[in-house]
């Protein structure tokens, strides 16, 4: 097996990185989300084969991963998870776009190819800033800069619990599955005769949990909201991290840096 | 069917949280009204499984593949649609996050395409209103016919609709070249398949938790069919409603796949095929005759965020695009001599910190890092 150890393994690894000490972990949470969802905003934005231009907005993300420390592998190996339905579409595009775009050494490179490769790296671009915000940011600072976004107690509290809960039903059920491999050597998955007392076993022990947990909410003085640690304070660095950051995307998007660059070295008609 | 940023334009990705954060908040709210507090770990609970139970492969017999939980029609039956929406919200947000599946501005569209449709219409739409009828009669025996035909009706129709707004979103964003009607086509059967597969796994799921404890489905609790005892046949209801949900699914699939190209073709005319251009309407100047139209295209024109996608039309200049070919070239060597001079960087540290330690007998690497 198995899916759920694997889903756990990578869930450790996630929360180590964030428990991590560099420039970039010690920046505020606030500011390190908002400068992400800027930058896959802007990623976003750009045109369908501009994929020149779009290149140079990987540097952003490569300067975090290096002055982070975390190591860029671990990223790609979750490429799998979004790249297929990215490829999905994408790659219908050279078939329907055939319109010669750049001949090269006599190869004619089509519009549809361009726009296939700058969809696949946006979604690179994206997968990777993604993962930099939850890898040098530790899920109780997001959720708390989230409530300080004024996203509802509610959704932040039920952020908390379910992160802390994946852990321990995901091992529960990893032994389950252990479990029940064991009495079926062989098989692939669940028989269909376990479908539902597989989970639904599991169900009925987690709501007695629910309640038990509930319980001991009280127990331990809670009243409608939680009470955070304080964060790292919102300090110049952040605003500095923040300004230059969203200044450089829109400078990226605005001018094509990458023609320019090449436009040093290629004499143009 | 989780989205990626790559395939939305800002515009649809923007709107889609709209359209999520609003129903959030009416879940809210209304969570707010009524016992909030003691709902909440149950409801981060359950989260929590339905997270981890979409890692179990479910073998479907005769076949060498497997399926998974549809979240949504679950968390709705036992928690009820609200608090089901915001359980799944965590969870999507959480895979978005850790796993990379789907995107953090995609987080929206994925809210809306599973979550909304999963638990808002398939609670309103089928759950509630089978379970509450009288179909298949009164007793234990129907109660379960309900439950599982509710289950798989609603799987398959919410992840209808869930594929049907994928391809629209795409579609709408302008990222693919595919064709509407093409895509539909390819995304609605699949998910046809799978929504009959998570929807036999739900209600597999559902009818054991209505057999050991009816008091978690508040909804057959109303419908006053507590369980008593005795009963089965399980097996032949479960393979009289795939059929059933088969040939409706198939139905639906059908129509919501050849709609769109229906209704362009009844539009724009098919001439190749011998039909005059229908309604003497002209693809390009669709709609764009009356001066307020006109006016408002100019609006749109001024506004829309996406760029106008027509370079390969417009004189490219072949010059332009190969020194961009250069200049990427460059960024990317750039990019190389960042992570080269960060691991150089690194080693040295590290080195310092093992000399420190050689020589001080200080605490080991691990700990300084």
């Amino acid at each position: 097996m198995d899916k759920t150890r694997n889903a756990l393994n990578e869930f450790g690894m996630m929360d180590e990185f964030a428990a991590g000490d560099s420039p970039i972990h010690r920046l505020n949470a606030t500011a390190k989300l908002l400068c992400t969802v800027s930058y896959i905003l802007v990623v976003m934005s750009f045109g369908k084969y501009s994929l020149s231009a779009l290149s140079v907005m990987i540097l952003w993300p490569v300067l975090l991963f290096q002055l982070s420390g975390i190591p860029m592998g671990a990223c790609f190996y979750k490429l799998r998870m979004i790249l297929p339905l990215v490829m999905a579409v994408g790659l219908f595009n050279p078939f329907f776009d055939r319109g010669i775009m750049l001949t090269l050494w006599g190869i004619g490179i089509s519009g549809g190819v361009v726009s296939m490769l700058t969809l696949m790296l946006k979604g690179i671009l994206c997968l990777m800033a993604s993962f930099l915000l939850a890898a040098t940011t530790p899920f109780d600072s997001i959720c708390a800069s989230l409530s300080k976004l004024h996203v509802p107690g509610t959704l932040v509290t039920l952020f908390l619990l379910t992160y802390r809960y994946i852990g321990v039903l995901g091992r529960e059920l990893a032994i389950m599955s252990d479990a029940y491999h064991l009495r079926a050597p062989g098989q692939k998955g669940i028989h269909v005769s376990a479908w539902g007392s597989f989970l639904g076993q599991l169900l009925l022990r987690s709501m007695d949990r629910a309640q038990e947990l509930y319980s001991s909410m009280l127990l331990r003085g809670y009243h409608k909201h939680f009470h955070y640690a304080p964060t790292r304070p919102f300090r110049w660095k952040d605003f500095f991290f923040l300004f230059s950051g969203i200044s450089f995307f829109l400078l990226f998007r605005m001018v094509d840096v990458a023609s320019i660059l090449g436009s040093l070295f290629v004499s143009v008609r | 069917m989780h989205m990626a940023d790559a395939l939305l334009s800002p515009a649809v990705a923007g709107t889609m949280y709209i359209a999520s954060g609003t129903a959030a908040a009416f879940s809210v709210l209304s969570l707010k009204k009524d016992e909030e507090p003691q709902k909440l770990p149950a409801m981060a609970v359950t989260a929590a499984l339905v997270f981890s139970g979409q890692m179990i492969n479910y073998t479907i017999p005769g076949t060498g593949s497997s399926g998974h939980l549809c979240g949504g029609m679950l968390l709705s039956a036992i928690l009820g649609p609200q608090a089901g929406f915001l359980s799944m919200i965590v969870v999507l947000a959480i895979q978005c996050l850790f796993f990379a599946d789907g995107g953090l501005m995609a987080l929206g569209a994925n809210i809306w395409n599973m979550a909304f449709y999963g638990c808002f219409i398939g609670y309103y739409l089928v759950w509630r209103p089978i379970i509450r009828s009288k179909l298949f009669g009164s007793g234990r025996a129907a109660m379960r016919a309900r439950i599982i035909a509710a289950s798989i009706i609603g799987c398959v129709l919410t992840l209808q609709m869930g594929a049907f707004s994928v391809v629209l979103e795409t579609c709408l964003s302008g990222i693919a070249d595919l064709p509407f009607g093409a895509f539909a086509a390819l995304m609605q059967p699949i998910h046809l398949a799978i929504g009959l597969v998570e929807g036999l796994i739900t209600s597999a799921v559902l009818c054991f938790v209505y057999e050991s404890r009816p008091e978690l489905l508040r909804d057959v609790m109303d419908a006053g069919e507590a369980a008593p005892k005795g009963g089965k046949s399980l097996r032949t209801t479960v393979a009289v409603l795939a059929a059933a949900a088969l040939v409706i699914g198939g139905g639906l699939s059908l129509l919501a796949s050849s709609h769109p190209d229906g209704l362009e073709w009844a539009l724009f005319g098919n001439e190749d095929a011998g039909y005059a251009a229908n309604m003497g309407l002209d693809e390009e100047s669709f709609g764009v005759d009356s001066k307020a139209a006109e006016a408002a295209g100019n609006i749109q024109k001024a506004t829309a965020i996406l760029p106008d996608y027509s370079f390969s039309n417009s004189e490219s200049p072949a010059g332009t695009s190969v020194s961009g070919l250069v200049g990427s070239v460059m960024v990317a060597v750039a990019a190389i001599m960042i992570s080269m001079a960060g691991g150089f960087f690194r080693k040295r540290k590290a080195a310092r910190v093992r000399e420190y330690s050689d020589k001080e007998g200080g605490p080991d690497e691990r700990v300084i890092r």
